[in-house]
């Protein structure tokens, strides 16, 4: 296995499962790439389909690991670069929270540098979401 | 967020995230290579970028590998950063970047 490229941490406050939900939601699917949303029934095995705007879905990768409410795993082809990512998503309860940690694998190295700041952006963004942060407030 | 800033409080602790952001998932070996400080001064600020969330661990094999954790900063930046027009900061940065001459050394020191 190769080396991870990144490894993201945060710290959320909500529960096993509504983290879980929302990591394998329509709309947290849609913003992971902006080009549209991930269906799947996030079964191992079981492939990983994406919608364009047209309403037309293709494949896009695989669900390698499946343990619901602790660990997420699938592949997944990023744009047109053709060795695809493995996405990992790890749960686990910390505190009164629960710590979401994820590792991307065999990224190349170009579409890493254009991919990541998307990926904190989401990351944040799922945790202003469960966490029903006034996101308003705090920007008015 | 205390722990983040207290962690950027030091120019050893900002030099190592240049390192990881440079190069992401090294050693503490490799760290060391690039910096003038023992093994044990450079595992202590390790230890605390971690426990701002600043830097995950994680082991490949036998190898501990460290990684540069961008989230917590990108909580910074929702807070301050988000409802400012990104074209202009940018721009701004950039005539920073451009009339100082090196970036790294300007932005980081």
């Amino acid at each position: 296995m190769s080396k991870p490229t990144f490894v993201y941490v945060t710290y959320i406050a909500t529960t096993l499962e509504q983290l879980w939900d929302a990591i394998t939601s329509d709309s947290f699917t849609k913003q992971y790439l902006g080009e549209g949303e991930l269906q799947s029934d996030w079964q191992v095995g079981s492939p990983i389909e994406q919608v364009n705007s047209e309403g037309e879905s293709e494949r896009k990768g695989e669900v390698v690991r499946s343990e619901p409410l602790h660990e997420l795993s699938y592949t997944f082809q990023f744009f047109d670069h053709t060795q695809p990512a493995r996405v990992r998503f790890l749960l686990a309860p910390s505190g009164t929270g629960i710590k979401l940690t994820v590792i991307h694998d065999c990224l190349e190295a170009q579409s890493y540098l254009s991919f990541s700041p998307r990926w904190t952006m989401r990351l944040s963004l799922l945790k202003q979401l469960l966490e029903l942060e006034p996101a308003l407030e705090l920007v008015a | 967020m205390d722990a983040v800033f207290k962690a950027l409080c030091d120019p050893s602790r900002r030099k190592l995230l240049d390192l990881l952001y440079t190069h992401n998932g090294q050693t503490l070996g490799e760290l060391c290579e690039h910096l003038t400080m023992t093994r044990q001064a450079v595992s202590k600020h390790l230890a605390v970028l971690e426990a701002a969330n600043l830097v995950i661990p994680l082991w490949q094999g036998r190898e501990k590998l460290h990684y540069l954790n961008p989230a917590p900063l990108q909580e910074i930046y929702d807070r301050w950063l988000s409802k400012y027009d990104r074209p202009q900061l940018d721009a701004l940065s950039q005539l920073k970047q451009t009339l100082e001459g090196n970036p790294q050394e300007t932005n980081h020191e």
